[in-house]
């Protein structure tokens, strides 16, 4: 059901046409900038004492090997949250985004946590733990860390629509969010962790995702998953769309990670405590939810069908269901040494 | 660091014998101690302890002239690259391979490399295969026949092998000739020859051989471990390929990964061709069948293929009832990044830096402060061309060697309306 004010949709005969950027997808509507005074209000506080915490974390020098970094990817695509009709609206995912967040701190003090949004149009990090300008102390009925993330998410938010505004309107039938930015941006931060010494917490990659797959994004993705491979960093994912994400699924089974697709969304806090919380070495004595079947399988460049077996150029390697005399991305003639082909064009240029 | 210490240790004993009989006309490895003075560098901190020397600056020197060298061939016109490869390492363990001069000898550094190679070649091409050539007592046999799973070859490769006798160059090229003829026309013929011995004794006129393999399209390239000889230089120069001494085993290692990611091909040496390839479903868990592979039941893991419905236990192979070849799409998509490379990031002085007036002086991909540290002067750093933002050096080689996106670049949404805006 969507919000009223939320989108304003013309219904063209053919795919949804999204003209203006949704507005108060955050909110209820008719109220901006009270995302505090709702939040403080729907959810529960879980105490006090988080500033004390951060006060002992720097005098332990030595690393055990169940400290990890946990970079956490929120997605905050508003086309996706003021369209979801599950039953989770996007103030309740953040809630249960900001406990689990406490949770892990909570867990051992030398946990660090880097949150990144990613937007519709931008990507940008919202939260470092271990930055000193990041580190917030405070009273008041909120633990400190949820109003810090709250203000930056909601400046996040207003940044992305203006970026948006400059847009002329866009027809996509289904609206991605940047993945593939937020992606790189966290291996380059873990690359920077790895570089820092020979003391470190062990990092992984937590991705909130709900947005659908953006095919134009698929080989950027595909990189960065091989780049996380290659660092041994595990990609996590907690899909809260409507259909799965191949893309994330593949991202899970080739990195090492876990892929979960949560059946009950109002209880989202309990996925992500039972299942990310743990740290990496500690997975193997537990029963984490194992893939249910990744499909490998590739889709033709000329109808994007799924096929399992079909026609790959030796040049370009672009697939085709069926065979074609000449390849549509590379221009190679098949069947032809490439000089041959080349100056059979030239001769036909040169004759019309 | 280790190259310069072993340089120094076996200087050292030169130089007292030596002192004598030459006075004037210092060679340039004396050179290097007597105007250079490398230990001055080292610098205690203080608690003294000594600092590592800052090859940061010299390391990113390095490796951004390789990549201009890498991108000024490629730019250039859009030179394909040859990524379906038949690749054969030829290994020459004649006695010369056991000589100690790379510790402990030749051979161990050269067995514990291309293992390396191996690995890191079938990760950056892996619908490529490779086979594994050996030249002993003046005989070159084949090791392994040419295959796509790495684990074969290493365990081939880990077995003792014993060097003896002369080396052959001509048997190894006729032998490996005869293999990469039977290889499919849409693939790339490549071969790669380490190269220990000073000399090679041959039956037969091997201008010939190196002109049948130039007729056949074999790219044959030499990596050269004691020094430079003609006749592999020859050889080099008339296939296409590249001719390298290694220094030492740092060196060694760092020419033979550059043969991992593909080489640009030339058009005439292969045709394009669609080849047919299946896409195998993972096979039901708890399935019960008789792979392909081993003749033996297995339960649950595995590809079936979708040609034959035969179990095969990993990919990328070949179904071996119906020979069609089987792989899945990451695999296919892990040589995407040769095909669409990022541009290479341009270089930012401190002072452009900080006539730039950027808002915030940290690196957009890792946060880290882009100051020098103590100061509050900007280090150097790098900007990408298109997305405008700036990154640190060491972010900079991250992205261009292993991660090939631009975070700047995919954190930004351009719509069709701007990209052919920006294009017209």
């Amino acid at each position: 059901m969507l919000k009223e004010g939320a989108i304003e949709s013309r219904l063209v005969a053919g795919p949804l046409v999204v003209t203006t950027w949704p507005r108060s997808f955050l909110l209820p509507p008719h109220s901006r900038g009270k995302l505090l005074r709702d939040f403080n209000q729907s959810t529960v506080v879980v105490g006090h004492g988080y500033a004390s915490f951060q006060a002992n974390r720097r005098s332990l020098i030595s690393f055990s090997d169940d400290v990890s970094l946990l970079v956490v990817l929120i997605d905050t695509n508003p086309f996706f949250w003021s369209t979801s009709s599950s039953s989770l609206n996007f103030h309740q995912f953040v809630s249960h985004v900001l406990v689990f967040l406490d949770l892990i701190v909570r867990l051992s003090q030398l946990n660090q946590i880097v949150v990144i949004a990613t937007g519709h149009n931008t990507c940008d990090y919202i939260y470092d733990s271990s930055l000193d300008t990041d580190q917030v102390t405070g009273e008041g009925e909120l633990p400190a860390l949820y109003s810090f993330v709250l203000q930056r998410l909601e400046e996040f938010v207003d940044k992305d629509e203006k970026l948006g505004a400059k847009q002329e309107g866009l027809s996509e039938k289904r609206a991605s969010s940047l993945l593939s930015g937020s992606l790189s941006m966290a291996l380059c931060y873990i690359q920077r962790v790895f570089r820092s010494g020979p003391l470190h917490p062990q990092p992984r990659i937590l991705c909130l995702q709900g947005s659908p797959d953006g095919s134009e994004q698929y080989v950027s993705i595909m990189n960065a998953i091989f780049s996380a491979q290659r660092s041994m960093v595990p990609i996590d994912c907690c899909y809260v769309g409507s259909h799965n994400s191949a893309f994330l699924q593949q991202a899970s089974y080739i990195t090492g990670g876990v892929y979960v697709k949560p059946q009950h969304l109002e209880g989202l806090y309990q996925y992500l405590a039972t299942v990310f919380a743990v740290d990496l070495h500690s997975r193997s004595f537990l029963q984490l939810p194992r893939p249910a079947g990744v499909d490998f399988r590739a889709s033709c460049f000329c109808h994007k069908t799924t096929i399992d077996m079909g026609y790959v150029c030796s040049v370009c390697l672009s697939i085709f269901c069926k065979h074609h005399d000449k390849c549509s991305t590379c221009g190679s003639v098949f069947g032809k040494a490439q000089l041959d082909a080349a100056s059979d064009r030239k001769r036909k240029a040169s004759e019309s | 660091m280790n190259n310069s210490e072993k340089k120094r240790m076996n200087g050292e004993a030169e130089e007292e014998n030596e002192e004598d009989v030459e006075d004037e006309g210092r060679d340039a490895w004396e050179r290097t101690y007597t105007d250079e003075r490398s230990w001055e560098a080292l610098e205690e901190d203080e608690s003294g302890l000594l600092q590592p020397i800052d090859n940061k600056a010299i390391y990113h020197s390095q490796y951004r002239r390789r990549l201009q060298s890498l991108s000024a061939t490629s730019a250039a016109s859009r030179i394909q690259k040859g990524l379906i490869r038949f690749l054969c390492v030829v290994v020459d363990l004649s006695k010369a391979a056991g000589e100690m001069d790379f510790k402990p000898s030749r051979m161990a550094v050269i067995a514990k490399h291309v293992e390396a190679f191996i690995r890191e070649f079938f990760d950056q091409n892996p619908l490529s295969q490779i086979g594994l050539v050996i030249i002993k007592d003046g005989v070159a046999q084949s090791l392994t026949e040419l295959g796509g799973s790495p684990e074969a070859h290493i365990k081939a490769l880990m077995v003792k092998l014993g060097c003896a006798g002369d080396s052959s160059l001509q048997n190894a090229l006729e032998l490996v000739h005869d293999t990469l003829h039977k290889i499919p026309s849409y693939g790339h013929r490549e071969v790669l020859i380490l190269y220990s011995a000073l000399s090679t004794c041959d039956p037969g006129d091997i201008m010939e051989t190196i002109q049948k393999c130039k007729k056949a399209k074999l790219r044959c390239s030499v990596i050269g471990l004691s020094a430079e000889m003609f006749v592999c230089k020859h050889l080099c120069q008339e296939t296409g390929g590249s001719y390298m001494v290694a220094l030492d085993e740092g060196h060694f290692k760092e020419l033979l990964l550059e043969h991992a990611p593909p080489p640009p091909a030339l058009a005439e040496f292969a045709i394009a061709n669609l080849i047919k390839m299946g896409f195998p479903q993972r096979a039901a868990e708890g399935s019960i069948a008789i792979c392909s592979c081993h003749r033996e039941a297995k339960v649950g893991e595995g590809y079936i293929c979708p040609r034959c419905k035969a179990r095969v236990c990993e990919l990328p192979t070949e179904c071996r009832f119906c020979g069609l070849t089987l792989v899945s799409s990451p695999h296919l998509a892990r040589s995407y990044h040769h095909l669409f490379p990022i541009e290479p990031f341009t270089e930012i002085s401190a002072r452009q830096f900080e006539l730039s007036r950027v808002a915030s002086k940290t690196c957009f991909s890792c946060r880290e402060s882009l100051l020098t540290p103590g100061t509050n002067k900007a280090g150097p750093c790098a900007a990408c061309t298109k997305c405008k933002q700036y990154f640190c050096l060491d972010c900079d080689i991250y992205i261009h060697e292993s991660l090939h996106n631009c975070p700047g670049c995919e954190s930004r949404r351009i719509t069709p309306a701007a990209a052919s805006a920006t294009k017209s």
